[in-house]
């Protein structure tokens, strides 16, 4: 079944791609709601995912939107055939960090030296480490990696869970060696967890190099020790340190409980916070600008016994200290309360509804922070298909570049002549995304991005939308291609009330307001909706691509 | 939902004609040179965001215990030679801040230190939340103190420009009901519509049309102040002013924040109040001394700041520049030569109206007893009673919606 049963003579790419998955045949039930069959279908495109592609809504119909949801909630691992080609542009998501330290090297001090007292020129050092073979390229891969992904996946929640999963451990690739591990951070602390149990993520976060480096717990000590010095010290990257006296570094502890797990109020001390802290120390990197893997070191732990949260831990449990640590926090109603009503502002609405928090809370505490149970409470409650729900959320830059593209069924193409670096044609997708506000992997605060509306929307902000979306209708956008005439398709340009009405149809899926079609029907007045060519046998043209750029651009198209 | 309430502009005369509709550009620059005949008063906000290590920035070089405290990191005395500058035989400046001593000398930069939040929170983002709120220890406070104190300014004509923040995200200081404007690029400020001059539909006045109507939500309000800020600076063009008196501002985005914020001020466009954040002051490891990353970080933030002032020249007269940061940092060095979240800080008070030459607020000590909680310097001046003297004297704003609950005692004195 594809979408030309409801959107008749539209000439949709990937049709024949199967939306989901491997969702098990249990039957998920979704209540009863106030939203029409269409609302309650774009809704959770819009919500669960980064918005339709033109033929989705039509494709969840004939599914039926409960199997849609279910399947959402159990995605299929492999990557669809076009994802697999459009991610295989992008080499270091499956690269260790090792691999890339070596294929991505860092200019050695000696070479900056050199390249200062001019015995190296800057030409010189351009040849040694062409545009793509420099670090910076690794982040690049991987925001062009991101949007890819939000584009053409059909694992549309997962890569949602994943964005908020990383956005929510958040960890910042401009701060020393952490863009060489984001990868990876990615790749095994994230990805395999967004669904699974919030225990596991947590225990991943904390034991990888890119945590441990951004949050400085890889540098945390028992008080009393001096580093060794010699070949095999720890810190023989770091000769600065050799000789040193270490300590405690509280920096990991406290974000741990206020942003990871309890919340600010979630009923911690700053005594609570050192605690947590002697808990962690000798949870390091082995080599952090070498093979960056990590490593728990038994001389700089703190044996002696802590209290955490009122709870002993005793003495001499060594690496065990900080897994109890984690435990102890999972476990507290303070982490299902504060991950659940995170979850609902980021799914249902800015300032969720209290009694949904609190019955995701309790699916948490039940079943021990399974993050799929505790989706499966959200989407299945009255409040996500509420009216108030219903469109509530202002996108984010990201959600508007992705969804933009997937509302006009663009296609990513590769910018010319920039080399095999520019394949794929997500860089300039993800540029976009970081020009209105949002680089990806470059929050500096632990907190990640803001996920309310007030954060996004400003006088700047929305000119910058609206400015992409004239680029990408008009196709004067690098990176992407979008089909117009097979938007169109079979509405006759010559006559724009039939254009419009198509674009609406297809971008906006009945969602615009009387006043939008109306602002939109007056444009149609102005004598330059139609362009007469020179040559006047030729039929007049309705000006698609700004028609396109106007619905792209409106208050509607900002919301999801 | 939120109950939002959107300003509506209130215009008048010219300055109106200029914000509804297409106005020639002479029109435009003659009604804002009319709406600023008493020249407005502009107040310049920069935080650094990360908490900045005070006790190098403004260096307790005097008190008997500093050295003791920080073996490695503390920035060496005067006498050394490439120490501290020495403000007043107790405090000095860091070397890296060697921009500002002329300003000192002058008696046009003062300085506060031991200045905070009698919030206790070490959280950085608790911290920075409460700084722009303006009510420490309440979260659920919506509006930031600046726009709060805007919106209740009585003013015959408000330009779309009145209240600007550099930077892709208004921050949450100006969020609120003062109609603010946040801005990366004041040359790329305009609907880019290329396709225009090969004909075609007007795009601008189509996606103006769409933000019309509709309810006066955040979404609808801003696509409003949107066109009509657009029509403000196409009329003004700042971007077209170099900077002046051969000013030569910092490379990079704080250095390029100010030099947009100068041309904003020096085209008349209206402006209030701008913000302009800087970051990179978390120096939990290797923080440096005299040399090093906070040193780097400081002499950024120094240069930016003279840049500033020479390149406004006369017409630091009528501008201050008051700098913030959430809060502190642990008086004894850290494991990792570098310093923890701490609680009280050093701002800084710069412009024609300071009363420079001066460092204000009582000095609470650094001897272990003195501290907050046994580790951190004391906070003896509420920030609230520092950014109420500087808004209310310089602006001119009233004093009780800025920060509710709060009862000034006195104002620490360092306006003129």
């Amino acid at each position: 079944m594809t979408g030309v049963l409801l959107l008749a003579g539209l000439t949709v790419g990937q049709a024949e791609t199967p939306l989901t998955t491997t969702g098990g045949a249990a039957g998920l039930t979704l209540p009863v709601s106030p939203l029409s069959d269409d609302e309650q279908i774009l809704h959770a495109l819009n919500r669960l995912g980064y918005g339709p592609r033109p033929a989705d809504p039509a494709r969840v119909k004939a599914l039926g939107l409960a199997t849609y949801v279910e399947g959402q909630l159990h995605p299929d691992p492999a990557p669809s055939p076009v994802m697999g080609e459009a991610l295989a542009n992008y080499p270091v998501l499956g690269a260790t960090t090792a691999q890339l330290l070596r294929d991505y090297p860092r200019p050695a001090a000696d070479l900056q030296r050199r390249v200062a007292n001019g015995e190296v020129t800057r030409q010189d050092l351009r040849e040694m480490f062409p545009a793509d073979r420099r670090p910076a390229a690794i982040v690049a891969q991987m925001q062009a990696a991101l949007v890819t992904r939000a584009v053409l996946s059909d694992a549309q929640l997962e890569e949602r869970l994943a964005q908020f999963w990383f956005n929510h451990f958040n960890v910042f690739s401009q701060k020393g060696a952490v863009r060489w591990m984001v990868p990876a951070y990615e790749r095994e602390a994230i990805r395999p967890h967004v669904l699974g149990s919030f225990r596991e993520l947590v225990l991943a976060t904390a034991r990888h190099p890119a945590m441990l480096f951004y949050l400085d717990n890889w540098m945390s000590t028992r008080a009393d020790l001096v580093m060794p010095r010699g070949p095999n010290s720890p810190v023989s990257a770091l000769p600065r340190l050799a000789g040193r006296a270490m300590g405690l570094n509280e920096n990991y502890a406290r974000e741990l409980m206020e942003l990871h797990t309890l919340g600010v109020d979630g009923g911690y001390t700053q005594q609570d916070v050192t605690e947590v802290a002697r808990c962690f120390t000798g949870w390091t990197i082995d080599r952090p600008r070498d093979d960056g893997v990590y490593l728990f070191r038994p001389r700089a732990h703190d044996s002696g016994a802590k209290r955490v949260l009122g709870q002993v831990i005793p003495a001499g449990g060594g690496e065990r200290d900080g897994e109890r640590v984690i435990d102890i926090l999972v476990r507290h109603p303070s982490t299902a309360r504060f991950i659940s009503a995170k979850l609902a502002r980021h799914f249902v609405q800015d300032d969720p509804p209290r009694a949904l928090v609190e019955r995701m809370a309790a699916t948490f505490q039940q079943t021990g922070g399974d993050i799929r149970a505790v989706m499966t409470t959200l989407v299945t409650s009255p409040e996500f298909w509420s009216r108030d729900a219903y469109r509530a959320k202002i996108k984010t830059p990201f959600d508007v570049v992705a969804s933009a593209v997937r509302a006009l069924d663009g296609r990513l193409v590769a910018a010319s002549g920039r080399g095999a670096a520019a394949a794929g044609g997500g860089f300039e997708l993800a540029r976009e995304v970081g020009r209105l506000g949002q680089p990806l992997y470059e929050a500096q605060p632990p907190t990640g991005y803001p996920d309310r509306a007030e954060s996004w929307v400003n006088t700047g902000a929305l000119l910058g939308r609206m400015n992409f979306a004239l680029s990408l209708a008009h196709n004067r956008f690098r990176g992407a291609r979008v089909p117009l005439d097979a938007l169109v398709g079979s509405a006759d340009r010559g006559e724009p009330a039939q254009v419009l009405d198509r674009l609406l149809t297809v971008v906006l899926h009945g969602a615009a307001t009387p006043q939008t079609r109306t602002v939109l029907a007056a444009q149609l007045e102005s004598p330059e909706i139609t362009r007469t060519t020179a040559d006047d046998r030729v039929a007049k043209d309705t000006d698609v691509a700004k028609l396109a750029a106007l619905v792209l651009g409106s208050p509607e198209f900002q919301r999801r | 939902m939120h109950a939002w309430t959107r300003r509506s502009f209130m215009k008048q005369g010219a300055l109106a004609l200029v914000a509804m509709g297409a106005v020639p550009g002479f029109v435009v620059r003659s009604a804002l040179a009319q709406s600023r005949s008493a020249r407005s008063k502009v107040l310049v906000v920069i935080f650094q965001r990360g908490a900045v290590d005070g006790l190098s920035m403004l260096v307790p070089h005097g008190d008997p215990e500093y050295y003791g405290a920080r073996g490695n990191i503390a920035i060496a005395r005067p006498s050394s030679g490439e120490g501290a500058i020495d403000l007043d035989g107790f405090f000095g400046l860091h070397p890296s801040l060697s921009a500002l001593e002329p300003l000192w000398d002058e008696g046009r930069l003062a300085a506060i230190h031991a200045c905070g939040s009698p919030d206790a929170t070490r959280s950085h983002f608790d911290a920075q939340d409460y700084m722009e709120s303006g009510t420490p220890g309440v979260k659920s406070t919506e509006d930031g103190w600046l726009a709060r104190g805007l919106a209740a300014m009585p003013g015959p004509a408000a330009s779309p420009f009145r209240a600007v923040a550099l930077g892709p995200a208004l921050p949450r200081v100006l969020r609120g009901d003062a109609g603010a404007v946040a801005m990366t690029r004041l040359a790329e400020f305009d609907i880019r519509d290329s396709a225009m001059l090969a004909g075609g539909l007007d795009a601008k006045r189509g996606f103006e049309s769409l933000y019309e109507q509709g309810v006066r939500d955040l979404l609808y309000g801003t696509g409003r102040e949107t066109f009509d800020a657009v029509r403000v600076l196409k009329a003004a063009a700042p971007q077209r002013l170099p900077p002046a008196n051969g000013a030569v501002y910092p490379r990079g985005r704080f250095g390029e924040s100010l030099r947009q914020i100068a041309q904003l001020i020096r085209a008349d466009v209206g402006l209030e109040v701008a913000f302009a954040d800087v970051g990179g002051w978390d120096t939990h490891a290797a923080q440096g001394n005299e040399r090093g990353q906070l040193a780097l970080r400081l002499k950024e933030f120094g240069d930016g700041l003279a840049a500033l002032d020479r390149d406004l020249g006369e017409r630091m007269r009528d501008v201050v520049v008051l700098t913030m940061s959430e809060f502190g940092r642990t008086v004894r060095e850290n494991g990792n030569r570098g310093t923890d979240h701490g609680h009280g800080t050093a701002m800084l008070v710069l412009g024609g109206a300071a009363k420079g030459g001066a460092v204000y607020g009582r000095w609470p000590g650094l001897a272990r007893e003195q501290l907050h909680e046994g580790r951190d310097l004391a906070v003896t001046t509420d920030f609230r009673s520092l950014f109420a003297e500087v808004a209310v004297r310089h602006l001119g704003v009233p004093r009780d919606p800025l920060f509710p609950g709060f009862t000034t005692t006195a104002y620490p004195g360092v306006m003129g």
